[in-house]
């Protein structure tokens, strides 16, 4: 019963990535902690934390791909989002230092102790407790898309405008971080973790629990998502993409809807920067910079938006390209990265999903067309859900 | 040529006797002046401080050099018959002269000499008897920083001798400064009442801040100098408020002027073809790289023409950053026309591309660029001191301005430029190639980048990274103001650099900047199609 209640939200493709991504979760940190490194099938640590790092930047790109896709608001800012979330966690992480900083100061984090501040400010208090910093990873991006969102789109600030300010949001963010009375370790932002629910951070094992928690999270995004996008709301939202005037003139709130999307897919931001953050070791204000926020929108145009499987992809694919390009040739990934951006806006508008989609669409017709039954149950079934158009 | 030269031997001469003939300035025996001279070698400072004011007193026109070789250390005596010269290092001796004549005398080695030792209340001393020595200087520039060094030390000592300078003074510029200079003294020194308050209506009505300094001291003091001080520190205070509400002004407008110059191009892109160009910034940059290559061309093979180089790098500019742009548009942009937000992330791989070309090509760190004599240096206004460079890009930036609304305005591509704007589908039913304006279009907003890339090579750094600093806020600029009209621009850009500086004090820079983004962000939800929006009855714009 549960699964055919999980398969009435979720399509084929969803299903398997969804199979896949548990598999991970369970697979990857057995063989990285039972099998003997010599081992072929041995997964080393620092892959673990690399594909770790994907899969929170994939995270992230569904967030984006819910908002993007399927509502048609292009967010040049969901890093700021992600960097909350972050920022959230490394607070908590920050605090669990305790007495074991270089200053040795058993409640305030070593950069206050460097500004000499006496005591832990407000907005510190309560980070000791996981509980705590895990809510907040949640509400303070979502706090700030409500309050971000409800003005927007209540004066139904849209398009490019939209997206501009979303942009200006993250500049402000940045420039705000990276002052030093802000009280968010201002420059060199929040790192020197040690441990986090009590097991050390540096550890194999903790590595591996954050990979699996990292997959199993994104497994759990893209369930919600798929549920959000085959829910009758989801149909309303595709609908406010392609013609928002049209839906408001139906009696739609599109507002409402649209703030519902955006508060939901900040949270999954924030989810994907809170798990960034340890397995990376460091927060700092440079994860506002708009250009990141802009780089995570290409890893949706790649993999393909309104897929939900394809951002995943994209997000791997592009962060693996500029993984192996800036170590290589570091000259030519800026090249690399534009002509993508280039290219896949020109040639592949719909992502490499997409591509696959028509693909497939042709040949079924093709298949079809043979058998001639024109208009058969696989034709319909094997086109996506929800084809993206052009916005506007 | 035979004239110049006598002239010069003239003055040559004229130097020489100059000691003995110049005017106002007294002349001493050597008698008077030998055993104060030898006082300087004195064991401790209290009596090389009188022996310092007792040579000031005598007035004498040799004492100013011989005080400036004290400060300086070059004042020496001979440990055997402590005899006092002045001596410059030439190898294991030192070459002595006298203080007084001057004459040659013969070396003294190294280890037989022994420096006059100087500590900073004595050196503060002899620049206070300098500044009163040298008030009845020729020199009229030497007067002035006299009379600037007692207004600074307020030495009640030198009262006499600026009243005399005062009166022999003939520069009423000069003259005021040596007014400042002696209300400045006698406010420090013990004099009546009366004429204290005479010298706090005569500071008040100098520079201010200076008069701040010398009047908050007083303030405390009971009696009519107390009130007069009191009153007058109000009435400053009030006037510098003025001053820094337009200083204020004056600086936003010179912010807004380059956010101006950044944001228009993007204006024009965005307001008649409906298309972020993300890649905006990398114009200005490339604008910015011309001049630097101008300038390099210049230097190489006419210096001569140095100071004409902005003006030769301004079409350079405008054709490169044009022609850039035109390739752009006809080579990506316009498979994107109706995709605004594809347009955006293409150019935005175009802009990773431009500063990538650029570091290999220029490598990564800034390059030098230039300013020619006319931007540099820095002229008083009221109270404000604005640098030239500050003024000429505020004219540089409406001026770019006042082309474009002409270009607009009155060419035939202006016309069609905002027929475009207006109905596309009806201005390319009446003939009008759209796709050429637009080409033109990005062409011009292109060309106007680069332009503005030389007015900023001017006051930042350029760099590979110079147009994102600029692409972000040109937006808001551009989105503040209202798509498709210039006149929202220039009060958007305006405006923009006027509340900078004014939240500047309040708030600190970054922060103001913060507040600024913050109010824009809430400014939309009220308009949403800036301050200038172009009327229409389309639902979807």
């Amino acid at each position: 019963m549960i699964t055919q209640w999980f398969f009435t939200h979720v399509d084929r493709r969803g299903a398997i990535v969804i199979a896949l991504l548990v598999a991970l979760a369970c697979l990857v940190p057995l063989s990285n902690l039972l099998l003997p490194p010599t081992s072929a099938l041995h997964v080393p640590t620092y892959l673990v934390s690399l594909i770790g790092k994907y899969l929170t930047y994939a995270l992230l790109a569904v967030a984006l791909d819910l908002v993007w896709g399927f509502c048609g608001i292009l967010s040049l800012g969901h890093g700021a989002f992600f960097a909350l979330g972050g920022y959230a966690m490394g607070m908590y992480l920050m605090r669990q230092i305790g007495p074991r900083g270089v200053y040795a100061d058993p409640v305030l984090p070593d950069f206050m102790v460097f500004l000499n501040w006496k005591e832990l400010p407000w907005f510190w208090h309560g980070f000791n407790h996981f509980w705590f910093a895990a809510l907040m990873v949640v509400l303070v991006p979502g706090i700030l898309a409500f309050g971000f969102g409800w003005l927007a789109f209540r004066s139904r600030v849209t398009g490019v405008y939209l997206s501009i300010i979303t942009q200006a949001l993250t500049y402000a963010l940045l420039l705000a971080f990276f002052r030093n009375d802000m009280g968010f370790g201002g420059n060199n932002g929040l790192t020197d973790f040690k441990d986090i629910l009590g097991f050390n951070i540096q550890a194999d094992s903790t590595r591996s629990m954050l990979f699996a928690a990292t997959a199993l999270f994104l497994a759990l995004a893209v369930f919600v998502t798929s549920f959000i996008v085959r829910s009758k709301l989801g149909k309303v939202l595709v609908g406010v993409r392609d013609a928002e005037s049209r839906m408001r003139f139906l009696g739609y709130r599109v507002d409402r809807y649209k703030l519902f999307v955006w508060t939901v897919s900040a949270m999954m931001a924030g989810i994907a920067g809170a798990l960034y953050v340890p397995q990376v070791g460091i927060i700092n204000p440079s994860e506002f910079e708009p250009a990141n926020s802009i780089e995570a929108v290409i890893w949706v145009a790649v993999g393909g938006r309104g897929t939900i499987i394809g951002p995943i992809l994209g997000a791997v694919l592009v962060n693996f390209g500029k993984t192996y390009f800036t170590a290589a040739f570091p000259e030519i990934w800026l090249f690399a990265l534009g002509a993508l951006f280039i290219l896949v806006t020109l040639f592949l508008p719909k992502g490499i999903l997409g591509l696959y989609g028509t693909w497939e669409t042709k040949r079924k017709d093709r298949i079809a067309r043979k058998r001639s039954e024109p208009g058969s149950p696989a034709t319909e079934r094997a086109t996506p859900i929800a084809e993206p158009q052009a916005a506007e | 040529m035979q004239l110049i030269r006598l002239l010069a031997v003239f003055l040559v001469l004229s130097g020489v006797f100059a000691p003995g003939m110049e005017a106002g300035a007294e002349t001493v025996d050597d008698a008077t002046l030998r055993p104060l001279i030898q006082a300087l070698a004195a064991e401790n400072f209290d009596e090389t401080t009188k022996a310092v004011s007792g040579l000031a007193k005598t007035g004498d026109a040799r004492v100013s050099a011989i005080l400036n070789a004290l400060t300086a250390g070059d004042l020496y005596i001979v440990k055997a018959d402590k005899a006092v010269f002045i001596g410059k290092r030439d190898g294991s001796d030192y070459a002595a002269t006298d203080p007084l004549t001057g004459a040659k005398l013969a070396p003294v080695p190294r280890n037989a000499a022994e420096k006059i030792k100087v500590n900073n209340r004595l050196r503060r001393d002899i620049a206070a008897a300098i500044g009163g020595l040298t008030l009845m200087s020729d020199n009229p520039a030497e007067r002035r920083s006299a009379a600037e060094t007692i207004l600074k030390t307020r030495d009640p000592e030198s009262i006499a001798l600026l009243d005399q300078a005062i009166a022999a003074e003939k520069d009423s510029g000069i003259k005021a400064v040596m007014q400042q200079a002696k209300a400045a003294a006698v406010l420090n020194s013990t004099a009546p009442d009366d004429a204290k308050i005479a010298a706090i209506a005569e500071v008040t009505a100098g520079n201010s801040r200076d008069a701040l300094g010398l009047l908050t001291p007083l303030q405390g003091s009971d009696g009519p100098v107390g009130d007069a001080a009191h009153s007058a520190i109000d009435s400053i205070n009030g006037k510098l408020a003025l001053w820094n509400g337009i200083q204020n002004i004056v600086y936003g407008l010179s912010l807004g002027s380059v956010l101006l110059l950044a944001a228009i191009g993007l204006a024009i892109t965005f307001g008649v073809m409906g298309v972020i160009n993300m890649a905006h910034g990398e114009m200005v940059m490339i604008g910015a790289y011309t001049t630097f290559v101008v300038q390099q061309i210049i230097r190489a093979s006419a210096p001569g023409l140095f100071d004409y180089s902005l003006l030769i790098a301004l079409p350079a500019a405008f054709i490169v950053s044009g022609a850039v742009g035109v390739v752009i548009e006809r080579g990506i942009i316009r498979f994107l026309y109706g995709r605004p937000l594809e347009t955006l992330l293409a150019t935005w791989g175009i802009s990773l591309v431009l500063q990538q070309a650029i570091r290999s090509w220029f490598g990564a760190s800034n390059v030098q660029v230039g300013n020619p004599s006319w931007m540099a240096g820095s002229f008083d206004l009221g109270l404000l001191t604005l640098t030239w460079s500050r003024l000429w890009i505020i004219v540089f930036a409406l001026s770019v301005f006042a082309v474009l609304q002409l270009v607009l305005k009155k060419t035939m591509l202006g016309l069609r430029m905002r027929a475009v704007t207006q109905n596309r589908r009806m201005a390319s039913a009446m003939g009008i190639r759209t796709p050429w304006v637009d080409a033109l279009t990005f062409g011009l907003g292109s060309g106007i980048a680069g332009i503005a890339g030389v007015a900023l090579s001017q006051i930042d750094n350029v760099s590979p990274n110079l147009g994102q600093g600029y692409i972000i806020d040109s937006f808001v600029v551009v989105v503040f103001g209202g798509v498709g009209n210039l006149w929202g621009t220039l009060v958007g850009a305006m405006s923009l650099g006027i509340a900078n500086k004014f939240l500047e004090p309040f708030a600190g820079a970054v922060l103001g900047k913060i507040l600024v983004l913050v109010l824009i962000i809430l400014f939309i939800q009220k308009r949403p199609r800036g301050l200038f929006a172009l009327k229409g009855r389309a639902i979807e714009a």
